[in-house]
This record gives C-alpha cells, structure tokens and sequence, in this order.
C-alpha cells in the first residue's frame, strides 16, 4: 500500500473531510462577523456567546416545550436574532459616532455578563442534546465512517453562506446595504430607513451565529464557555480572510478548518496555534488580509 | 463609681465565660473553581459539604466555633497562592480544603507547609502530592491519578482489553495520567499502540478519534478531563467508535459529567471512583440531605471527599484540645478515619488518605431509573491495593 506523508491516503481524506466539517462552523461564524463589521464597523466580540446562546435555546425549546431541532432551526435564530436587534437598539446604535474601540468593549462586557448568566444557571458541565433521529447513523464511505448529521452540517452551512454572499452581493438588497455604509446620509436622502436597516443586518448576523450554536448543540458540549473558546479562534478567521469581507470569510473559514485539520494527523500539539502563525504571517505580507481592500 | 465598677466586672466575667465556653475557633477556607470547568464538581457544592461536616459534627455544642470562608482560584496557581497567602496571614485561617487543578494544590501545598497550617485537598488529581511534592502538612483525600490508572486500567486489561491507544491533554495532567496508565497495561501484560496529545481545551476531538480508531486498538483511554472527556465521548458516540467494537476508558470522569452526557452516550463506559451516592444506606441518606441544598444535584466524589476530609479534622481539634498544627497532624494520622461516606480507613505517614476505590460501569438509559442512577459497580478495589505503595512515592520528609 503506498502512502503520502508517512499517511495512508484513506486516512489522510478522513482527515480532510473532518477538516472541512470544522471548516463549516468557522465559515458560519466568521460570515457573521463579517457581516456585522463590514456594513456596521462594529467588532461584535459577544458573538461567541450568541452562537452559545443558540445552542442554549435549541436546548430550552427541546427540554421545556418539546419543540424539535428541525423547529429549532428556525425559530432559534429568529428569537435569539431579537435578542441582537434589542441590543443594537439600546446599546450599540450609540457607538456608531465613536472609535471602533468602544463598541468592541462594549459587545466584549456583553458576552462576560451573558456567559455569566448561563453559567450561573446551568453550570458549567454542559447539557445534553441527542442528533435528531432522522439524522443519527452514519454512512461508510470505506475511508471512514461519515456521520450523517456532520455531512448534514456541511451542506447547512455551504448552503446558508452561499445564500447570504448571494444576498449581499448580488441583490437589490445587498446593494442598499452596501451603499448605506458608504453613505449613509445620501442613501438615506432617497428614502430608505438607514437605522432600521442597520439594526436588522445586526440582527441578521447575530442570527448566523445562532443559527451556528443550533448545528453545534447535538455534537459539541452545550456549555456556557463554548462560545468562548470558540471566538478567539473565528476572529483570526476573519483577520486573515480580510475584515469585512463576506467571500474571504466564508473561504478562509473552510481552508483552515481543513489546514488545521491536517495539522491534528502531522503535529497535534501545534494544532491549537496553526491558524494564529498563518494569520501573523498573513498580517506581514497582506495586513488587509487574503481577501480584504487595502485602504 | 460604683455601678462603673460592677458593669466592668460582670462585663469582664461574661467574656470570660464565653471564652471558657468556646474554647478553641476554627477557620476553614473552602477554595475551588466556583465559575470555571470543576465548579460543577467542586465549587458551592463543596462549601455545602464542609458546613454539613460543621453541623454533623455538632461543633457548636462540643465548644468549637467553627467559620468558614470561601474563594474562587479559577484553577489558575497564582490566583491559589495569592488567596492561601491571604488567608494564612491575614484573615487567620487555619485550614484550607478542596483546591482541585494539580496546578493550583502544588501552589497552596507549597505556602501551607512554608506557613505551618495544614492543607486537606480533595480535588486535585496528581498523585505527586503525597509523592515528589509531599508536605508534612497535607493529607490528600480523595483520589489520584495513580489510584485511577490502576483501578481503570488493570481492570480493563484483566477483562481482555490488552490494545491501548491514549487521547491525551498536551499539559502536565494528561501526560501523567498517560504515564501512569501505559506503565500498569504494560505491567499487566498489555501494549500501548499509540496516543495522540490534544492542546487543552479542545472542542472537536473527531481527528483523534480517527486515528484511535485508525490504530486498531482495542481500548481508547481517555487521559483527559472535564469539558474535554464529555466532547470525546460524545463524539466517539457519534463516529461509532464504540459500535464498531473499541472500548473507551474514562481515567478521570466525575458523575456530574456523565450527568452532562446523558446515558445515551456515556453508557458502557467504565471509570473508577472514590464513592458513589448510591454505595449503601448512609451515602444515600447523606447525599439525599446534600442534593436538597445543592439544587436536587448529588455530590461527586471531591465533594464528599470535602465533608469527610473536615469531619475528621473536627475530630482531632476535639482530641487534641487546640489547633496545633504538628498536634493535630499527627492526631489525624493516628487517628483511624472513619466516616459515613468513604467508610474505615486511615491516613498514611505521608499524608495520602487510603480508602476503598469503586470499579464502576455506567448504566444504560433502560437499567436506569432516573437522573443520577448512572452507575452499576464492577469491583471494589480494596484499599490496601487501591493507592500506590508508600515506598514507591519518593517523598522526602519520610524516614526510609
């Protein structure tokens, strides 16, 4: 049997199909964070604890009212999207006049009073949330055995970043939105609400990564520090992607789940610091990112 | 003048019959993880457990006043020592209890000893306190990696299971509990395949997972703890790692995780613990008293180990009359323990509490009857072979 790297070949397209399963939650992740600085300006840093909050809320639904994960889809990220639209309403839209500094400590303080919450309520243990049924077992694909609830995962998420890139970039919609944070004041003048539009793309990103914690509940511990050691990791995603672009986002998320991926089989230990070299190194030779606009 | 003089003296007698009645005052300083991965485990839990020892023991009534005060050291070493510094020197406390995170109970070790007050820990792992790092002033309660290596591991080698593969925390901790466990599969006959180190705290363990599963081995021990070990179980459920016939090895799984994981996926899995609610009539009746403070959630093992490790500190401030720190260690030394949690034991010279270890084997969700039901003991491993020889420790203050 010949083999690559020291490898077998089967293991070695395991390794890249969990590469991109992983993959599939920083893309989701950063594509709201990208979302969110890119036509707001504003480094949401409680987006870990609203992708938590998500996983909690799916987790709720399922304990006190029986509501399934397939209703969870939906509903959670529209529940937990209001939370966000509240947010921005009272708190956020006072910092839009201000350094970017401000809002990055506000929405930080945010997420330690949230997970402050959750933890003091639920504990630190995590929760428990089954794969729904229709979803459980797995498929062998003869290199591995391919879990059917994380190859559903995969296409949620290619499905749901495609949808929004196509949004922003292609619509009418997506062109209000874009030309709204170019000018606010002028595309205001032709009678659009600037306000609510800024609020509801808030909302909306803030959503995705609820949306993220609703896919993670039944593979990842529901647990109030998920989110947590989760952000660190995404925003470096977003940094070497190019902060506010919404196709670098959604590609840098998919590369290095896959480059870290590949880091676990050749040198596990590096694995948790890979993405931070390539995001210092990415910085030096393009400070704006793979696939930001240099200013 | 007069009346002055009578309200002074009467004032004066009256202090001196409350010093008479309560002759000695004792500060305990429960500190733990009260916010980060252990709190569950440790945390208020444990703080319950030393007030029930307080009352059980009627104190109070026996002349002791006994205060307890509480801290969270966020399993970070420099926290511990900062707060055990401020304890001893300040605030006049006399013992400090729990202190999980190996880390953060060398540090509290090391100032304790160098303070002469005394140090009973119940929630740090490293078997290294009663051996390289061992102090005069510690008794180590509760378990130690050395305890749960063997019991986990010679047992599952003595059921068949003789490939071991090892997922292991790249940190002091994990590598430990590797080393421990390798050297009693290897000693009994079995072989160590492979093992792959994780950073710590990981969240996806599915790459590990495939390699394990890749190695062919027959045993996956899981060197790891807290959030760690839950989302390698899970996961290891979701890739049928366990239905395609490999074994996993919990080394360090506390009941409040399998409470996390649900039966579902935690069934089958096979750990080793100090005590277990449901052992007999007074660990139920005891946990039932704990689980009504501790919102209706059942002690773990280092929070028992807290109630027990206090009670029988009680017992010998009572003997000795005093809190003198070298009176009182050596009280508690030659003092038999003897509580309703852990049952007869004793506490060895270099400070290592020896008790019953319990093989235990985590139910399925149709033999369990409800929250808390999850274990169906394997094995009792009777003390004297339960903890590491006290000849094999290496410590110091021991004459040889």
């Amino acid at each position: 049997m010949f083999e690559l790297l020291g490898i077998p070949p089967q293991a070695l397209f395991g390794q890249l199909l969990l590469g991109l399963i992983n993959g599939s939650f920083y893309a989701l992740l950063s594509l709201g964070l990208a979302v969110i600085f890119g036509l707001l300006n504003i480094i949401n840093f409680s987006h870990g604890a609203q992708y938590m909050m998500g996983a909690f809320v799916a987790w709720m639904l399922l304990t006190y009212t029986g509501i399934n994960y397939w209703w969870a889809l939906l509903i959670v990220p529209i529940v937990v999207g209001a939370t966000g639209v509240v947010i921005e309403r009272l708190m956020i839209s006072r910092l839009y006049h201000l350094d970017h500094l401000y809002g990055l400590l506000l929405t930080f303080g945010l997420a330690l009073i949230i997970q402050g919450l959750f933890r003091n309520q639920y504990g630190v243990s995590g929760l428990p949330y089954s794969i729904p049924a229709e979803l459980s077992g797995g498929t062998n694909l003869g290199f591995m055995f391919l879990p059917n609830y994380r190859a559903w995962v995969v296409v949620a998420s290619v499905v749901v970043c495609f949808a929004t890139w196509f949004a922003i970039e292609k619509t009418r919609l997506g062109a209000y939105l874009r030309a709204a944070t170019e000018n606010p004041t002028l595309v205001g003048a032709f009678g659009i609400n600037v306000p609510r539009m800024i609020t509801l793309t808030y909302g909306f990103g803030v959503a995705l990564a609820a949306l993220a914690g609703v896919l993670a509940a039944p593979i990842y511990s529901v647990n109030p520090n998920m989110g947590a050691d989760l952000i660190i990791v995404v925003f470096a995603v977003v940094v070497i992607g190019g902060m506010g672009s919404i196709l670098g986002a959604i590609l840098t998320g998919f590369g290095l789940g896959i480059v870290e991926g590949l880091t676990r089989v050749f040198y596990p230990e590096g694995s948790a610091v890979v993405i931070f070299v390539i995001m210092a190194i990415v910085l030096l030779v393009k400070p704006a990112g793979l696939f930001g606009r240099t200013p | 003048m007069k009346l002055k003089t009578l309200i002074l003296a009467s004032a004066t007698s009256l202090l001196l019959a409350g010093t008479a009645m309560a002759q000695t005052a004792i500060k305990i300083g429960v500190l733990n993880d009260r916010s980060g991965v252990y709190a569950d485990l440790s945390g208020e839990g444990s703080v319950i457990a030393a007030r029930m020892a307080v009352e059980d023991f009627d104190a109070a009534g026996k002349g002791i006043t006994v205060e307890i005060v509480s801290a969270d050291h966020q399993n970070k070493p420099d926290v511990a020592s900062n707060i055990a510094r401020q304890w001893y020197d300040q605030d006049g406390v006399d013992l400090i209890v729990d202190v999980p995170t190996s880390s953060a109970a060398f540090a509290v070790n090391e100032i304790t000893r160098e303070k002469n007050k005394i140090f009973m820990n119940s929630g740090a792992g490293s078997a290294d306190l009663t051996g390289a790092q061992c102090s005069p002033n510690t008794v180590h309660w509760t378990y130690d990696t050395w305890a749960l290596a063997h019991g986990t591991g010679s047992a599952m080698v003595a059921e068949g299971f003789t490939k071991w593969f090892f997922i292991t925390a790249d940190y002091a901790f994990g590598q430990a509990l590797e080393k421990d466990t390798t050297a009693v599969v290897t000693a009994a006959g079995g072989e160590v395949l492979g093992a792959v180190r994780h950073p710590f705290p990981g969240t996806d363990f599915s790459s590990y997972l495939l390699q394990a599963q890749a190695s062919g081995a027959q045993v996956i021990g899981l060197a790891n703890a807290g959030g760690d070990t839950v989302n390698t179980i899970k996961q290891a459920a979701e890739f049928g790692i366990t239905q395609a016939g490999q074994a996993l090895a919990g080394l360090l799984i506390f009941i409040t995780d399998i409470h996390a994981l649900g039966l579902e996926t935690a069934q089958g899995l096979v750990l080793t613990e100090s005590f277990y609610w449901d052992l007999n009539d007074q660990t139920r009746a005891w946990s039932e008293r704990f689980a009504a403070q501790n919102d209706g959630n059942k002690p773990t093992m280092v929070q028992a180990g807290v109630y027990a490790s206090v009670l029988h500190y009680l017992k010998a401030v009572e003997a000795t009359g005093g809190k003198e720190t070298e009176a009182l260690m050596a009280a508690m030394k030659s003092t038999p323990t003897s509580d309703p949690l852990f049952g007869e034991g004793m506490i060895r010279e270099d400070g290592r509490k020896v008790h019953d270890m319990y093989l235990f084997k985590v139910k399925s969700p149709a033999e369990s009857t409800g929250p808390w039901d999850y274990y169906t003991l394997l094995a009792t491993i009777p003390a004297a072979e339960a903890f590491r020889p006290l000849a094999d420790g290496g410590c110091a203050f021991i004459a040889k």
